[in-house]
């Protein structure tokens, strides 16, 4: 069923005997990234409840919010309030998708298949690596389900926006799953990892600008937005966005002082935090003895 | 790795020691376990068996010792271990949200089974545990019996050369219970599988191969149930009559016997009950209302070795970590 599991297998030694030849590292590694993966999918569309709500949250805060908070605020620089919005929605979502497939760490901890993987012959970074790239695949596939629900809010849409949007958010799943995945790997509840999401996430979100334009803001809150790692995963997601409108020059840039801070820096900077978040997981995930 | 004969044993143990900060869990065992051999580890709460066997599993690294899998070294070559050992613990650690057969399939990729011989190998465990025709059922409908039927039908699809079970029929009914001890002598006795278990209940230990008896971080007897058994050398005989007393009496002055009561019966124990029944009748003027001679249990062999009764050690040994984490 796979091409990876069938690549350069040894053949058996013994009578039903287990393959005591030691397999290729990298082709062990790539079927544990692959099982991982296959699991994590799985785990999400057999998950029925996680699926309505991926849609039905943000359909309330684009449609509901959106239009509520669109008659208090009636101009957003020639740009419909919903369009603006968009982006921070859209952010939303894959940032809980994400976040909930690194949740399922602790879910497989709690319910004692973490053990089954750990005491496998495979390593425990192809574990992580695997665990990243479903949340990627999932968060990925939320987005977009958001573009289709955009669409359907009269947010402009173009092929180039849709490639964009999903190329951009290959790399900002990636590392949200990896930033979810460093803080699992500590925690030993779903309640724990419940908390963490309200004390991490939440701030993480509302200081991102995803709800808000990044300029004349009180200069605390500048500060506060430059130090989020989200504001980059945010920007660039908006600039596609608005660009789709024709309105680009309008798209709220990230600005250090002066220097305006390029699409292809936030994403560098995006991607610098999912090795950071890599880095610090690995060794507690290491230190698990089961 | 030394010796042939290492190499010749499934699992070959020297000197283990395993330290918890002041605890000593394991104080230096030896011990081996031949291919094809079911062996008990039996003994209390706290005696160090799931810290033994977390070691031979490569969970755990030894303080001290050496323990090889397969002439595998559990420390060096712990890949190469994982690989000829399958697992099966006391709590679930199946995909409750996957089917049976996904469950199994992802073990079998996990541990490179070549994928031409495993779905064959597939039905092969699941048909040996009667779950086949429930392959497409979500772990999560299973009972609790079906799902550790499952996990050792998951701890075989990579042709382990050990199989580990930590206490395989705890908290089953006697059916599964039976049904799971029906497989593990399938798994001898077709596949020569060597199966490693630990265990205290006294009735599964009698139906190892060897059973190694262990107390306080030590294996105090090995050896096959009857062996050990004859080497505690005493029936037990239980006898019921009319008046006690005047039998307890008697017992002393015509057989020099010590008899005590435990549980309104009269209770003595003798190297050959069978052969002391005609003299007793014949000597013994109080009524006789019943006899029973019992055979020495795994209980006894436990009791004569530490002194004292599984479930005693048992207590103890919980006090004694308490105290010790303190």
């Amino acid at each position: 069923m796979s091409a990876v599991a069938q690549r350069n297998e040894p053949p058996e030694p013994r009578r039903g005997g287990p393959s005591t030849a030691r397999a290729a590292g990298l082709t062990s590694d790539l079927r544990t990234i692959k099982v991982v993966w296959h699991r994590e999918l799985l785990r999400f569309i057999g998950d029925r409840p996680r699926l309505i709500a991926g849609v039905a949250q943000p359909v309330l805060y684009l449609f509901v919010m959106g239009t509520g908070l669109s008659a208090m605020v009636p101009v957003t620089s020639g740009v419909p309030f919903r369009t603006f919005l968009f982006p921070g929605v859209l952010c939303m979502a894959v940032l809980f998708t994400c976040f909930f497939s690194a949740g399922s760490l602790v879910s497989d901890r709690e319910g004692g298949f973490m053990r089954e993987m750990l005491v496998a012959p495979v390593r425990r970074s192809a574990i992580l690596f695997g665990k990243c790239l479903g949340g990627t695949t999932v968060g990925t596939f939320q987005g977009m389900v958001m573009l289709v629900i955009g669409a359907i809010a009269g947010v402009p849409m173009s092929l180039e926006l849709v490639v964009t949007v999903i190329l951009e958010l290959l790399v900002i799943c990636f590392a949200i799953t990896a930033f979810g995945v460093a803080l699992a790997a500590r925690v030993r509840t779903i309640q724990g990892f419940m908390a963490l999401l309200q004390v991490a996430l939440f701030p993480m979100f509302f200081a991102s600008g995803a709800l808000y334009p990044l300029s004349g803001l009180p200069a605390w809150l500048v500060a506060l937005t430059r130090l989020d790692p989200l504001t980059y995963a945010v920007a660039p997601l908006r600039h596609a966005v608005l660009d789709a409108s024709g309105q680009a020059a309008l798209a709220p840039m990230v600005t250090w002082g002066g220097f305006v801070v390029p699409i292809w820096l936030d994403l560098v900077i995006v991607a610098a935090c999912a090795l950071v978040a890599l880095a610090v997981a690995l060794p507690r995930f290491s230190r698990d003895d089961a | 790795m030394s010796g042939s004969s290492e190499r010749r044993a499934a699992i070959v143990v020297r000197g283990l020691e395993k330290r918890y900060g002041d605890v000593h869990a394991v104080r230096g065992i030896d011990f081996e376990v031949e291919h094809g051999e079911v062996f008990g580890f039996l003994g209390p709460n706290g005696a160090g068996k799931s810290t033994t066997i977390a070691i031979l599993c490569t969970l755990a690294a030894p303080t001290a010792g050496s323990a090889a899998i397969a002439g595998y070294d559990v420390v060096r070559e712990r890949d190469a271990v994982r690989r000829n050992i399958g697992l099966v613990f006391q709590e679930t650690t199946l995909d409750e949200y996957l089917t049976a057969h996904r469950n199994l399939l992802f073990h079998g990729e996990l541990y490179g089974v070549p994928a031409d011989v495993l779905p064959e190998r597939i039905e092969q465990v699941m048909r040996m545990v009667g779950l086949w025709d429930r392959k497409d059922s979500a772990v999560s409908t299973f009972s609790g019996g079906m799902k550790r039927r499952l996990e050792i039908a998951r701890g075989l699809v990579h042709a382990p050369n050990v199989l580990f079970l930590d206490e395989p029929t705890i908290g089953l009914d006697p059916q599964t219970r039976s049904t799971i001890w029906g497989y593990i002598g399938e798994l001898r006795e077709r596949h020569g599988t060597t199966v490693f278990l630990t265990t205290h209940y006294m009735d599964e230990a009698e139906r190892c191969d060897r059973v190694a008896i262990m107390d306080a971080g030590k294996i105090v007897a090995v050896g096959p149930p009857a062996k050990l058994k004859a080497a505690v050398g005493k029936d037990r005989v239980q006898l019921r009559t009319d008046d006690d007393a005047a039998a307890i009496a008697a017992l002393r002055e015509k057989l020099r016997i010590e008899a005590k009561i435990h549980e309104d019966t009269i209770t003595f124990a003798v190297p050959s009950g069978e052969e002391l029944l005609p003299r007793l009748f014949a000597e013994l003027s109080v009524p006789i209302r019943s006899v029973s001679v019992a055979r020495p249990s795994l209980d006894d062999v436990f009791l004569s070795f530490t002194g004292t009764t599984m479930r005693d050690a048992e207590a103890s040994a919980r006090s004694e970590q308490t105290g010790a984490k303190r």
